[in-house]
């Protein structure tokens, strides 16, 4: 599949290696001012704006929708700039106000931008969650986001590919997320390094489109380039009568195509893992990177078990930064507050199995529910989610980044424990000294009601 | 973009796998403007201690490391986030090259589209060259860019750089790449309009 998509999208290919790529989507946040900054020097302007997309997502206030909530006049200037950028640029956008706004990799797929068979790049590393519908979706930068606005191309080193299949079926209260972070754990933070992912087998054949964009959003976290799930039903159910994807009189067209995009079924792979799915439990992380990652039956491990002197310094460290000692159940442990957001699980189906897990019980610790987008807010909303949450005391904010990038000023104190269901737990990512555990949302939802990280299958 | 061809430095050990962007480059010093310089922010919060001055234990705040332009680093450097400020604040600090076992993808085309050279070395390799410097911590290593050649110091002798071609021509001519693009204008165009044709919709 992946070989399919890169040979349809090759312009040429430079004697030394690299391909010119032909990139049909650019996403673009309110970081991109570096690379407009860039066209504006040069005297450019881009190129194809109908294939640009703005969102403003990274640093939105999530508790108003004027640029004057954000958190400082510093913040509110990003997103004025923002939408000065989209409109000398011709790029059609979504801006704060936007029904269609919220976290780029929620909205793209909603919107039908993101379909099956492209080329998708957005400067954040988490565009590989796109690929959940068997595209090549990645993470650039913004020198890189400026040559494809000037250009609508990218020159790019072909990665190699890696096969993770996933055997058996899931058993209760295990998510994608549980998925991701048993691999992770597994092969480490680095252990994807160069590699394009396909995700495979019955498990991953099982999810829902939702389900299988948290599980592309967390390749980068295995340093993967990108992740993807070979398009099927469920993909084109999904993408059928989406804005900005075929119209009905080109579905037949657009849907032939598609079905030549899997992978042949003697295709090779430059490596291969496999999962047992019904052996994966809720998982937990305990440290600062997204491998330290234990069922939640487990205990912090003991540093001094671990091979390699290195990464028992490293385990060390992530300890005293954690505040944990080795051979602390995780279960149990007492949080302070609770986010559910993030492109990795704010989509309807996250909030769902959230609210789920409330059942109308109490919060007994400060919760925020951060959807992933306007539009997943609105349908929340509509199927009574929302009061829900407000009935167990979460906050209900409006949609954004937010906890999970902590740009736009919704971040933990120095010292304070978060059950998340971002993607990152690095040192400082919810803000200076803050302590992060990744939990998927059902898990995060019990630890608001007990106010300790809790196996949710016991609740 | 400033060319690099050939650099000798003294080289600073950061130390720590993983070492992600957020780290190289905490986040809420994204919206500045790059006219003022990244450089104050690198390593911010590992760099300093809570009151903000710099904390003299951290390897780049130590004397030995005042002028050096090469850092060695341990696997997957440069995880995580996209933010091209990572580069930007390595450069601005007057980083030239960065030696180690492996790095963050993203993060890895960011420093070659900034000409700052970053050097795989075999884990084995790199953890010798730690061990040496942690005894001559005055050592010098030599990146020539032009014979895409490493040589290091002591009997550790001299490796290829393995980087591709293309970058390497780019960084060593200080060339711009888009205005490199712009020669292909006439293939992109040729291809885009039958890639469009076949997907009406996606120049809607």
């Amino acid at each position: 599949m992946f070989a399919k998509i890169w040979e349809a999208h090759e312009i040429l290919r430079h004697p030394s290696g690299p391909s010119l790529l032909y990139i049909d989507r650019d996403l673009i946040h309110e970081g991109s001012f570096h690379a407009f900054a860039d066209l504006r020097r040069r005297g450019l302007k881009p190129r194809r704006p109908r294939q640009i997309f703005g969102i403003a997502d990274h640093y939105v206030p999530t508790t108003g929708r004027r640029p004057e909530d954000a958190a400082g006049p510093a913040i509110a200037q990003m997103i004025r700039t923002f939408d000065e950028n989209m409109d000398w640029g011709g790029v059609r956008h979504f801006g704060l106000q936007s029904r269609e706004q919220g976290i780029v990799h929620v909205v793209a797929p909603e919107q039908g931008i993101t379909l099956p068979g492209l080329t998708i790049v957005c400067s954040d590393s988490h565009t590989s969650t796109q690929g959940a519908f068997g595209a090549i979706a990645f993470g650039i930068g913004q020198s890189e986001n400026a040559h494809v606005l000037a250009t609508q191309t990218l020159w790019q080193i072909r990665p190699r590919t890696m096969r993770v299949t996933i055997d058996g079926v899931l058993g209760a209260g295990v998510t994608a997320k549980d998925v991701m972070l048993t691999l992770i754990a597994r092969i480490g933070a680095a252990g994807a390094s160069g590699h394009a992912i396909e995700f495979a087998g019955p498990v991953v054949r099982a999810l829902s489109m939702e389900a299988r964009l948290t599980l592309c959003n967390m390749s980068i976290e295995a340093a993967a380039r990108l992740g993807m799930v070979a398009p099927d039903e469920t993909t084109y159910a999904y993408v059928r009568n989406r804005r900005y994807g075929p119209g009905e009189d080109e579905w037949e067209q657009a849907l032939a195509h598609w079905r030549g995009l899997a992978s042949d079924a003697d295709a090779l792979f430059d490596s291969e893992v496999h999962l047992d799915g019904s052996a994966i439990a809720p998982m937990v992380t305990w440290g600062t990177s997204p491998e330290d990652a234990v069922p939640i039956t487990g205990r912090v491990p003991d540093p001094a078990g671990f091979a390699g002197a290195d990464k028992r310094k490293a385990s060390l460290k992530a300890l005293d930064y954690m505040g944990l000692a080795p051979g602390t159940p995780l279960e149990g442990l007492a949080i302070d507050r609770v986010f559910i957001g993030s492109c990795t699980n704010a989509r309807i189906e996250d909030l769902r199995a959230a609210a789920a897990v409330l059942k109308g019980r109490k919060a007994v610790i400060p919760a925020i529910i951060v959807p992933g987008s306007t539009q997943v807010k609105a349908q929340a909303e509509a199927e009574g989610l929302a009061a829900a949450f407000r009935q167990s005391g979460f906050e209900w904010r409006e949609s954004g980044c937010s906890m999970c990038a902590a740009l736009n000023g919704d971040q933990l104190a120095p010292g304070e424990r978060c059950a998340s269901t971002s993607n990152r737990n690095f040192v400082g990512r919810q803000g200076p000294g803050s302590r992060t555990h990744l939990v998927s949302p059902a898990m995060a939802a019990a630890a608001a009601i007990t106010g300790r990280l809790t196996d949710v299958r016991r609740i | 973009m400033r060319a690099f061809i050939k650099e000798t430095s003294a080289l600073v050990v950061i130390p720590g796998a993983n070492c992600d962007t957020d780290q190289i480059l905490p986040g809420r010093f994204l919206k500045s403007d790059r006219a003022l310089g990244y450089g104050q922010f690198l390593f911010h919060d590992i760099r300093r201690n809570a009151a903000g001055a710099l904390d003299p234990a951290f390897a780049l705040n130590r004397p030995e490391a005042q002028g050096a332009t090469m850092l060695l680093v341990e696997d997957n450097f440069g995880c995580g986030s996209s933010r091209e400020g990572a580069v930007y604040a390595l450069v601005d600090h007057g980083i030239r090259a960065i030696i180690g076992p492996g790095f963050g993808d993203i993060f890895y085309n960011n420093a070659l589209k900034n000409a700052l050279v970053p050097v795989r070395l075999e884990a084995a390799l790199c953890a010798r060259l730690a061990a040496h410097l942690a005894e001559a911590p005055e050592a010098t290593v030599t990146v020539d860019l032009e014979r895409a050649l490493i040589t290091l110091p002591g009997d550790l002798g001299a490796h290829p750089i393995l980087i591709d071609a293309f970058a390497r021509d780019c960084i060593l001519r200080g060339l711009d790449e888009i205005q490199m693009t712009f020669t292909h204008m006439e293939a992109i165009s040729a291809f885009e309009t039958a890639h469009i044709a076949a997907s009406p919709w996606l120049g809607r």
